[in-house]
């Protein structure tokens, strides 16, 4: 069962800033989710080893050749602030 | 009073040195204008895609044959989220239970004592990006951030806790870095930050079976570092527990200028990092064939080559150890050899004062003034008695000083050893006649008076007399 506190737990590692109303929808709704995933519960996996992708592929790869760079003005575009060639962010650590 | 004993595990992260980063085609080499390396997948800019660079799984493979590792047949790389400025994904893709080697170990002896530490795993993931504060983290008003580093592809090196002292530590991190270069795979700069060092310390009561709660010390940029931040830390830790108080399980930063640890911080959430395989990149299969091949491409390691030159050699343990330590020193020593192959001889120089200047002169062997021929030629002179030992010295610093050839020094200083028979046997005489109390003492059986006689003549021809030649004579008129 996931209660209150877990939705604020995982709210606040996602950086999601909830309202009252809004942590009671999510645990109604992320205990529904469970409940149902439950169903998969009830088949017998003893012999299926862990999936660690979906499709049957496997060793794809890339050489070692150095490609086309994104220039600084395009790098910088998306950013909300920016010094020089820097991308530039608030205060890191309060203590 | 209680007896402590100290635990250490070693977390090193090494740069590995490949093109391109891990993910994405975008230049992996150290610098740059801040923001130039960089494309929409080390970025992570929304529908960009990660595809692994085969160097780089070929490289950590290498690196974990080297150090003895089981290699995975079957990897897969895994999502670790957090949150923080230096990761634009706010993500690292990393491996998390199905690292490409484990099971590993390396050898160190400390004192002489032999010992096993254990290198529980080996994995791959992407460095984080450069941030820029003004003074530290903790003053700066805002941070400056670059992703040229982002991406550049790291392996993971994790040590079982097996060490008990900073001295191990220290031999350990040495000796691996000594691994990782022999093998190519990275060119480990403390410096530039390519070979990077966490550690995680504990104490507990000697002969207890349990650890005690153990903190991560970061940020040590030395060989140096990494030993006082240990003592520090260690000390720290006894304090607080004999003071009857528990250790708190957290991340402290080593402050180089005031020589002390710092608490980073304890959020009780920080470690939860939600690891999932990530989607967009495929598993590894891994065949022992491929493996085979990498293995052939291994060159020989630091502890075969201290072996031979033991064996091959007949060097002292010590000498076979400290020449091996790095691969450019091992490369130099052999070769001097191919020119001049007295192995302990060139081994005592280059132990001795070439090293010695080379440090006073804070120059790599690497950019050694001195060519190894250069070196041998040296030597050479000194065993035909053209130079005597001690002019050889001086004549060795003006070679590191000027990169100029033994012999043209020796030329133009008029550094020639002198050999004439008859010029010491005056010389001697005028030293005997004004010395006439050491004459006394020596006859009487003071044989130290000898010395004081040797160094007279040696000051007079300013140490250009052959030493043997001055001896003899020496004995023979004192009879």
């Amino acid at each position: 069962m996931i209660n209150k506190k877990d939705v604020e737990h995982v709210a606040l590692l996602g950086r999601l800033e909830l309202n009252e109303a809004e942590k009671e929808i999510y645990t109604q709704q992320l205990n529904d989710i469970l409940k149902y995933a439950e169903t998969l519960q009830s088949l017998d996996t003893a012999d299926i080893a862990p999936t660690a992708h979906v499709l049957p592929i496997k060793n794809v790869f890339r050489e070692d050749l150095v490609g086309q760079h994104l220039s600084n003005k395009q790098v910088l575009a998306n950013a909300p602030d920016t010094e020089g060639n820097f991308i530039k962010v608030p205060k890191i650590s309060s203590q | 009073m209680i007896q402590w004993e100290t635990v250490i595990g070693l977390e090193v992260h090494v740069e590995l040195k490949t093109n391109t980063k891990i993910f994405c085609d975008s230049s992996a080499e150290f610098g740059g204008d801040p923001n130039t390396h960089v494309c929409p997948v080390c970025l992570g800019l929304p529908g960009a895609l990660p595809v692994l660079n085969k160097r780089v799984l070929e490289y950590a493979i290498k690196a974990g044959l080297a150090l003895n590792c089981e290699i995975a047949p079957f990897s897969k790389f895994d999502r670790k989220n957090y949150f923080y400025p230096d990761s634009p994904k706010n993500y690292q893709i990393s491996q998390y239970d199905l690292p490409i080697a484990e099971h590993g170990h390396l050898d160190i002896a400390v004192n002489g004592i032999a010992k096993r530490i254990g290198v529980t795993r080996l994995h791959m993931e992407e460095d984080a990006g450069k941030l820029v504060h003004q003074g530290t983290i903790i003053t700066s008003p805002y941070s400056l951030v670059d992703y040229n580093r982002t991406g550049v592809p790291l392996i993971e090196i994790v040590s079982e806790p097996d060490m008990r002292t900073s001295a191990e530590a220290k031999a350990y991190l040495e000796k691996l870095k000594a691994i990782i270069e022999y093998t190519g795979v990275s060119d480990c700069k403390m410096e530039e930050g390519s070979l990077r060092c966490d550690a995680n310390i504990s104490v507990r009561p000697l002969g207890e079976a349990q650890f005690g709660t153990r903190t991560e010390i970061k940020n040590m940029n030395s060989f140096k570092a990494l030993q006082k931040a240990i003592e520090y830390e260690v000390k720290r830790q006894i304090a607080v527990r004999e003071n009857g108080d528990r250790i708190i399980q957290e991340t402290r930063t080593w402050d180089e200028a005031k020589a002390i640890t710092v608490s980073m911080r304890s959020k009780e959430e920080a470690h939860d990092y939600r690891y999932f395989p990530d989607p967009d990149l495929v598993p590894l299969v891994i065949t022992a064939e491929w493996i085979d091949e990498i293995k052939k491409t291994l060159p020989e390691l630091p502890d075969a080559r201290q072996a031979r030159y033991v064996q091959q050699y007949d060097l002292p343990a010590y000498d076979a150890m400290v020449l091996t330590l790095t691969k450019e020193m091992a490369d130099y020593f052999e070769a001097i050899l191919a020119i001049y192959p007295q192995p302990k001889n060139a081994s005592n120089w280059l132990m001795g004062d070439f090293s010695r200047l080379l440090n006073a002169n804070q120059l790599e062997i690497t950019a050694s003034p001195v060519a190894p021929a250069q070196l041998a030629a040296l030597l050479k002179l000194i065993d035909k008695g053209t130079i005597s030992g001690k002019i050889a010295k001086t004549v060795l610093a003006e070679m590191v000083a000027s990169g100029q050839d033994p012999a043209v020094i020796v030329e133009e200083k008029g550094l020639l050893q002198m050999s004439d028979e008859g010029a010491i046997a005056q010389i001697i005489d005028d030293i005997l006649a004004n010395n006439p109390q050491s004459v006394t003492d020596y006859r009487g059986g003071k044989t130290k008076a000898m010395g004081f006689l040797v160094g007279q003549v040696m000051k007079v021809t300013k140490g250009k007399a052959n030493p043997k030649l001055v001896n003899k004579l020496l004995v023979g008129k004192l009879k």
